[in-house]
């Protein structure tokens, strides 16, 4: 493999996406990454240094709305799914100490 | 002694003036209950998407033109990736690649009264965050979306500037420039400006600079100017320590006047920015700019040559209204009514400017309407009411808003006009005085100054002193 | 003969002749499920009593003259990615698992306006990451053909249920395939539109720069018809097409004289099974022996699709996905300990191995560092692959191949080696990259009776060329019913 994934990295990627891996799922995840780069390094074999990187497929641009508001109260609907609830606030934990 | 130099650049975020947030339909209307102003689209909902406020475009465009700035005519939205409470899909709507505006400058004036350009490294736009409300004691926190997706733009300045008074010279002269495009309010207080501020400190005649850090949270100039100054220090007792400044963002609190780090290890500082796929890209024809030039208001520097020709003001005095675009705006609107703009000017520039400082007040949180002080003018010009009855009628007007005509009417505060009554009540003063009369009639004309007070204390100040003169002189010839 | 024996233009005729009612239509489907549910575990949600709530309600709009769309009363399953008002959307995710949308997706309610009747929501690979059904939080969707084998992904909830001939016809999402590979390995018939012919709103996001919403059924004709009514303009969705023309039916023809096809001979190399290989080379055959003009040409770039599509599908992903945090919605862990522990445990816990897999990739490519390396390279490859195709399109009217290498899969083969599974995806993936429209129908069965799938793939808005090409190769077979129709 010639992509090693070390355990700081996966800790690094870890506080990025928010995922907390055990033990096993750590060593799982250090090889399948360090596998799929590997593949992924494939890519270098093209020659790409004159073509644009193409985030959109098709040329459309200028996709505008109007300035006028549509939209009404939308707190009910907003909060209706909240884990936790306050009132029409919706509760996580302290962000500052 | 070592002397160093504060090298400043700043981050200032605007709120625009829109009707709507950025990317929905929702109001962008001050207060309102929590999370009233939001949909699945700035609450970030599963499978909801952003379809672009145009409006955003055209006042990013209008403050990077008056601000100088090179548009970008081929410009794309780029997702800014990271978690918080208050950012619904846990990333950010921004631009980082392409932004609307680059390479631009303001000139400020210094204070030695020279001139100074203070680049503008870009604009970009972006959505705001949602707020956050802290439980005093609880363990939680509360989240209102209301605020999310609201449009910003946020302008990078150049390190130019080298002192607290550059910073405010700055920031100053942009909130002037964005008020007169009308595309912000632009108020601190309130958070429709923030600025966060860059500083660094190097010894002087250095070309390189130092490690910088980026102060958060400063909700006025007062504290922007505490800011900058205890940063300063702190930054020049760490390197005289012989310690090393660290690449860091601090939180100001202003109370307490003194900032502290938010550092965490959960924060990496990595944004992992990508070209955001759920907008497309945003084509700025020739044309379109052209369109939005034209459109473009007159600016301040326009205005105040506009007043000295067109209404004969002083350049002293419309250097002052048009300082503010709030005092311009009542001046013209007031103007365009009585068509008087030498007294508006002058009750801009004497009686309000008295009210504003004595209540603490910005000119922006001037709450009476124009008609009013049209019809306290056409008061006064009509001599309905004399100047020291119109004085205090302006405050009520300045105050509470009041109409001037009903309030005179109601309050009996009308000038008696009626020859009759005024003669009678003179020829009384002056029976009642004759030492007065006598002096008078001796060359000491001051003497007359006297009996007109007597007659105005006499009507209870309903007189007009030009008219209370002209019958006094007569009788006593 | 049970009503979902039919495809759904056949049942919709019948209810708008009154030989059959959309209730009792939607009864037939309920029944069928009831029954085989326990086989196929197609379905996330059923709701039976909206179900039937809903059809009373389309036939009482059908008589007094409100749904005159050839679908009204025909029941539908829709792809769990895709939010209804008021009903169960999970993704197939525990993350998800109690989330009730209050707005429904474009698509859906398109069909909705058509007079459908929705039976339920299907079951995918969580988040449609993977390819084989069995990524699911709420365990895996058995092939209709064989319950041993998987109906392929991450649509496979929505091909088996239209296989197993629980419902009359479904909507799926295709990534990177998942229409067309699972239509393949169930042998029903569906469409990957053009990107931005269906409109994204309300589909929760994948990659958003390849997802596309589509149908499953059982035949051409029925798929036409379907897309004909999802697919539409929506101002909602910035990356929505406003498209010339929407009449999909009028391309079922059974006429390819003269249409030039291109067989990619990339598509039939290494990894490519021999049974799949003659099936679509005999379905090739036909075409020509119509009249079409059949030759073999170099795609190019064709291994490249795969790491290019992995890279840029994480990405989006891994922002995507952020925003299942156990803040506005969905599941949240019991216990936590500030902030970032209780993000962290929520999404930990809520998310199963692939998407927590694909979610990893796609932050660490994004990172600083690595984009240039990674993303922009993937991107740049995009282009490269985008223009390979539109110089075969130069040539070419139609490209023919196979859907997938290999027929389905045996159950647990394929998760174990993420790697190999992906590569199953190789003749699928480039159509999403460069924002095709491909089309999978059954044109064989294997050894093992497992059905073989064609793959026909137009350029950009030109979904009428395939549409007649398989329309074509359709009149020359019988439909093949699965063991669990009956």
């Amino acid at each position: 493999m010639a992509n090693i994934i070390s355990d700081e990295t996966i800790e690094y990627v870890g506080i990025l996406a928010k995922l907390e891996l055990s033990a096993e799922e750590k060593e799982r995840a250090k090889k399948d990454i360090g596998e799929m780069l590997d593949y992924i390094d494939k890519l270098n074999e093209l020659d790409t240094s004159a073509v644009e990187p193409m985030s959109h497929v098709f040329p459309y641009h200028n996709v505008f709305r109007e300035d006028v508001v549509v939209n009404g109260d939308g707190r009910d609907k907003s909060l209706a799914n909240a884990p936790e609830r306050k009132e029409d606030s919706f509760v996580v934990p302290r962000t500052i100490s | 002694m070592k002397q160093f130099e504060t090298v400043i650049g700043l981050e200032v975020h605007v709120e625009l003036a829109t009707k709507t947030k950025i990317f929905c339909a929702c109001s962008t209307e001050f207060g309102g209950e929590p999370n009233s102003h939001t949909c699945p689209v700035c609450t970030g909902m599963p499978g909801s998407l952003p379809v672009l406020n145009k409006q955003v475009v055209e006042y990013a465009i209008a403050v990077g033109l008056a601000t100088n700035c090179k548009i970008t005519q081929n410009c794309k939205f780029d997702r800014k990736n990271y978690f918080y409470p208050d950012n619904p899909q846990n990333y950010q709507i921004s631009q980082l690649y392409l932004p609307i505006c680059r390479d631009g400058g303001i000139e400020i004036e210094t204070e030695e009264g020279g001139k100074k350009v203070i680049g503008i490294h870009e604009i970009h736009m972006e959505e705001d965050a949602g707020k956050l409300v802290h439980d005093e004691w609880g363990e939680s926190s509360l989240v209102d979306f209301n605020r999310s997706g609201v449009p910003l733009i946020e302008i990078v300045s150049e390190p130019d500037m080298r002192s607290a008074d550059e910073v405010i010279a700055y920031l100053e002269k942009l909130r002037l420039i964005i008020q007169y495009l009308g595309a912000s309010d632009c108020k601190l207080q309130e958070g429709s400006m923030r600025a966060d501020v860059n500083l660094s400190i190097r010894e002087a005649g250095s070309e390189e600079f130092g490690t910088r850090t980026e102060m958060k949270n400063l909700n006025s100039f007062k504290a922007i100017r505490r800011a900058i100054e205890g940063e300063k220090e702190r930054q020049i007792d760490l390197i005289e320590a012989g310690k090393e400044v660290i690449q860091e963002t601090r939180r100001w609190d202003d109370a307490k006047e003194s900032s502290y780090a938010m550092r965490s290890k959960e924060d990496a500082q990595d944004y992992r920015y990508f070209p955001e796929p759920d907008l497309v890209p945003v084509i700025i024809s020739d044309e379109w700019l052209e369109e939005i030039r034209q459109r473009q208001p007159e600016l301040r520097a326009e205005k105040l040559e506009r007043y000295k020709k067109e209404f004969n003001i002083p350049e002293y005095d419309a250097g002052i209204i048009t300082s503010n675009k709030k005092l311009a705006d009542i001046f013209e609107e007031t103007t365009a009514i009585c068509n008087n703009p030498k007294k508006v000017s002058n009750w801009l520039m004497v009686e309000t400017m008295r009210l504003l400082k004595e209540h603490d007040m910005e000119p922006e949180q001037i709450t009476f309407a124009p008609e009013n002080l049209a019809k306290l003018i056409q008061l006064t010009d009509a001599r309905a009411i004399n100047s020291t009855v119109a004085k205090e009628v302006f405050e009520k007007v300045f105050r509470d808003n009041i109409d001037p005509e009903k309030y005179v009417e109601e309050n009996g505060l009308k000038t008696v006009s009626d020859d009759g009554a005024l003669r009678s009540t003179i020829e009384k003063i002056v029976e009642e005085n004759p030492q007065s009369v006598e002096d008078y009639k001796n060359g000491k004309k001051k003497a007359i100054g006297f009996l007109v007070g007597q007659t105005m204390k006499a009507m209870q100040g309903k007189a007009d002193p030009g008219m209370v003169n002209q019958i006094l002189t007569e009788l006593l010839q | 003969m049970s009503l979902m024996s039919l495809t759904a233009v056949e049942l919709g005729k019948k209810i708008k002749a009154k030989e059959v009612s959309a209730v009792e239509a939607a009864q037939a489907a309920l029944d069928a499920i009831e029954k085989k549910e326990a086989t196929v575990n197609s379905f996330v949600t059923v709701d039976k009593e909206k179900a039937l709530s809903r059809a009373r309600e389309v036939q009482a709009g059908i008589e007094s003259g409100i749904y005159t769309n050839p679908l009204a009363g025909v029941p539908v399953a829709i792809k769990d990615n895709m939010c209804t008002d008021g009903m169960l959307t999970t993704c197939s995710s525990k993350i998800l698992g109690n989330f009730v949308p209050n707005y429904t997706s474009e698509a859906v309610l398109n069909l909705v306006k058509a007079g459908a009747v929705i039976l339920g929501k299907t079951n995918m690979d969580e988040f449609a990451m993977g390819s084989t059904t069995e990524t699911s939080a709420f365990g895996a969707t058995k092939n209709p053909w064989n319950p041993e084998h998987v109906p392929g992904g991450s649509s496979g909830g929505s091909c088996a249920a239209v296989a197993a001939e629980e419902c009359s016809y479904a909507l799926g999402s295709d990534t990177g395939g998942s229409i067309r590979q699972p239509s393949s390995f169930c042998g029903v018939t569906g469409i990957k539109p053009t990107y931005g012919s269906v409109s994204r709103y309300g589909l929760i996001a994948y990659g958003s720069s390849l997802d596309q919403i589509g149908p499953v059924a059982k035949d051409v004709t029925d798929c036409a018809t379907i897309l004909e009514v999802i697919a539409s303009y929506d101002k909602k969705d910035s990356t929505s097409v406003e498209r010339k023309e929407y009449d999909f039916t009028s391309a079922l023809q059974d006429d390819v004289k003269g249409l030039k096809i291109g067989i990619p001979k990339d598509y039939f190399g290494e990894g490519l099974d021999t049974e799949v290989k003659d099936a679509v080379l005999a379905a090739a055959k036909e075409l020509e022996k119509k009249g079409a003009v059949v030759e073999e040409f170099d795609l190019s770039l064709v291994e490249y699709a795969i790491p290019a599509y992995y890279v840029i599908a994480c990405a989006e992903a891994s922002s995507n996905l952020a925003r299942f945090d156990g803040v506005k919605y969905g599941y949240r862990t019991e216990d936590f300990n500030g902030l970032h522990n209780m993000y962290k445990k929520t999404r930990s816990e809520g998310f199963g191995t692939e998407v927590k897999r694909r979610i990893m990739l796609g932050s660490f490519v994004l990172s600083s560092g690595y984009y240039d390396a990674y993303y922009l390279k993937a991107l740049r490859t995009k282009a490269l692959i985008k223009q390979a195709f539109d110089k075969a399109f130069e040539k070419y009217d139609v490209i023919l191949g196979p859907a997938a290498p290999t027929t389905a899969p045996r159950i647990g083969e394929s998760l174990s080696d993420p790697i190999k599974m992906y590569l199953g995806d190789i003749y699928t993936i480039s159509v999403n990259l460069a924002g095709l429209p491909g089309i999978s129908l059954p044109c064989g069965l294997d050894a093992k009776g497992l059905p073989i799938g064609l793959q026909l793939i137009g350029n950009c808005f030109e979904e009428k060329k395939i549409i007649r090409a398989a329309y074509a190769f359709e009149q020359t077979r019988e439909f093949v019913h699965s063991p669990l129709s009956e």
